[in-house]
């Protein structure tokens, strides 16, 4: 989107406006770190970085500015490919921390073991947005398929959180079909006919339900669905979890290349690792992430979260797999959407 | 713009006025430095595909269709814009009515306000349950999330392109050339059909070209509303972008290019279509 390239290009010159005012002297004990981001996490980070700053502060007596740049989560790591000078990527897959890793070298292939928890912090989960009521009567995947059920989901091959709903509904079907790829891939295909409206991001599919009225269901990162319950009251919508689901780990790396020219690497790892403390695992779960330590949340938190079989990306073979093999160019989802089937 | 000159070749015939070397050194450079050198890296890279890779690219199924709404939509819209705008044209320049100043105003805030907010808005008022989206629905119309709705969105921001351009041209017509052909025995359909609208052919051109462009290329507004539906209501812009977030930057460049070409041809033809009526029916050439 137009406007978020805007912003992007204004960070990116507020960062380098920043260092220049750094090399002549004036404001030598403020860093700036920029953490490149997706969509949902807007306010998640907003206290993170706060919080942060603040403890930075206490403890260093240095002051330090976070921004973040929000946004799709494969544009925002084209991005960084292409110079944005991200001191840390918090993004929704890892295959788009790997396409920077592989594209600009910035950051090591063995990014995803320097932090715990193949280096997500936080987790999440897909599910069920209805209209209040559950008017349709959707309780499970194989409800979205039935006769007249519109489906929102944004499109895989520009969003993050879209892959996930891709893959947690190809888990359900296999496991619905006994471990069947080719009853899965029918279903998923069945599912796709269902989409009227393929937005770019998370957050445009979310508009598309909420604001638009368009569709009967939306498919949508937990925390993502929590918040538009918040934001637009209870009274309108509810939260359905279905049956088996996919454990969304959107993982965060530090970006080497970067931070050594900036000199900011103590700062960005102390803030990537400050994601992991107590604070950090709070304020996950408030914002509706399922915290990896769920004991240092707010156990009321927590409690807001249904059980659910979740299943790994590992299923799938791992992203190193699943990306290509469902998303590429020509991939399954291309198979899907040949005209005349 | 090219299309405004209707002279012939003047580059060694001797000038009254001054300072055309410099005039045009600096044209060149200029041109060269923001138009020329971004254009010419784009079919740098994709003349490194190679012929078969390159064709293949651009006849890929999916890509031929987003070509093919894109421009498709483009041009309906570039025609409505026409029709309207020339009507509009008409009104601001024929009569005097209260108001006509905050009309006139309001047909240049399509280019003011971001595309993507226009898109947003219009999106608003002709989904299923918008304003204007829930009068059509009952009749089983839809706007929002179908190609009509990629051409509302064009129409929106294409608009002040062709009463821009036909705007001047019809002020210097003056009302004198329609009572003499009212004294002649013309009727008011013959006046307007042998006599103005001629004339104004070349400006009306002129303002569907750069409307139609304008459409053609256009992102932040369409996507929007257009729904992004494979082989239905997906652009050739959005395709760019997807194949980008692909990180198949050679199918990204090779759709590119294949708009450049298409676009660049479309305009010359219309550029000499315009030149030609001009020197047909044109007004002070």
């Amino acid at each position: 989107m137009g406007s978020n390239r805007l912003t992007g290009m204004m960070k990116l010159a507020l960062v380098v406006g920043g260092l220049q005012l750094g090399s002549l002297g004036l404001a030598q004990a403020d860093t700036t770190i920029l953490n490149v981001s997706y969509d949902p996490t807007r306010e998640l980070y907003k206290d993170v970085n706060a919080a942060f700053a603040e403890k930075w502060k206490a403890d260093t007596g240095e002051t330090v500015t976070i921004q973040t740049s929000h946004g799709g989560s494969g544009k925002q790591a084209r991005s960084v490919i292409d110079g944005l000078e991200a001191d840390v990527v918090t993004l929704a897959l890892e295959a788009d921390i790997d396409a920077i890793a592989k594209e600009s070298g910035k950051i090591p292939v063995d990014w995803k073991t320097r932090f715990a928890n193949n280096s997500s912090p936080y987790t999440s989960t897909i599910v069920f947005l209805v209209r209040k009521g559950n008017p349709k009567g959707i309780k499970d995947w194989g409800d979205l398929v039935k006769e007249d059920i519109q489906v929102i989901t944004p499109n895989p091959k520009t969003s993050g959180g879209a892959r996930w709903n891709f893959l947690a509904a190809w888990a359900w079907a296999r496991a619905a079909n006994g471990g069947d790829d080719a009853k899965a891939q029918e279903y998923v295909a069945q599912l796709f006919k269902h989409v009227p409206v393929l937005d770019t991001g998370a957050r445009g599919s979310t508009t598309t339900f909420v604001q638009r009225g368009l569709g009967d269901v939306l498919l949508a990162w937990e925390n993502e669905a929590y918040l538009s319950l918040e934001e637009l009251g209870p009274d309108n919508f509810e939260i359905i979890t279905p049956s088996i689901s996919i454990r969304a780990e959107p993982p965060v790396a530090l970006v080497d290349g970067n931070v050594d020219n900036k000199g900011t690497r103590k700062v960005a790892e102390a803030y990537l690792n400050y994601l992991y403390s107590d604070v950090g695992q709070k304020l996950a779960a408030k914002h509706y992430y399922r915290p990896f330590k769920p004991e240092l949340a707010d156990p009321k938190d927590t409690a807001r979260f249904a059980d659910v079989k979740l299943v790994t990306i590992d299923e799938f073979g791992g992203w190193k797999e699943a990306q290509p093999k469902f998303f590429a160019d020509g991939g399954v989802f291309d198979q899907i959407y040949k005209p005349g089937q | 713009m090219a299309f405004r000159s209707s002279r012939r070749w003047q580059f060694r015939q001797p000038s009254v006025i001054p300072g055309f070397g410099l005039a045009l050194g600096v044209t060149l450079t200029w041109l060269t430095l923001i138009v020329l050198i971004p254009l010419s890296g784009l079919i740098w890279r994709s003349s490194g595909l190679g012929w078969s890779k390159f064709f293949a690219l651009a006849s890929d199924e999916r890509t031929v269709n987003a070509l093919t709404i894109s421009f498709g939509t483009a041009f309906v819209a570039a025609v409505i814009n026409l029709v309207f705008g020339v009507v509009l044209a008409w009104v601001l320049v024929r009569y005097r009515f209260p108001g006509k100043r905050v009309i006139d105003a309001m047909v240049d805030l399509p280019f003011a306000l971001p595309t993507a907010v226009a898109g947003i808005a219009l999106t608003a008022l002709y989904a299923p349950n918008g304003w204007i989206g829930s009068l059509l629905a009952p009749l089983g119309i839809k706007i929002a999330f179908t190609p009509a709705g990629i051409v509302v969105a064009l129409v929106f921001v294409g608009l002040p392109f062709v009463v821009r351009t036909v705007q001047p041209i019809m002020e210097e017509i003056d009302k004198e050339v329609e009572e003499a052909a009212a004294t002649l025995g013309a009727s008011r359909y013959q006046t307007i059909s042998r006599v103005l609208l001629p004339g104004l052919l070349p400006a009306g051109l002129t303002g569907f070209a750069l409307a139609f462009a304008r459409g053609v290329g256009e992102y932040g507004s369409v996507i929007f509303i257009a729904g992004n539906l494979p082989y239905v209501s997906e652009i050739a812009p959005l395709l760019i972008i997807i194949r980008l977030e692909e990180f198949n930057y050679p199918a990204a460049t090779a759709i590119a290019a294949v708009m450049l070409l298409l676009s660049f041809i479309m305009l010359l033809v219309i550029n000499t279509i315009q030149s030609w009526s001009r020197r047909r029916y044109g007004y002070g050439a």
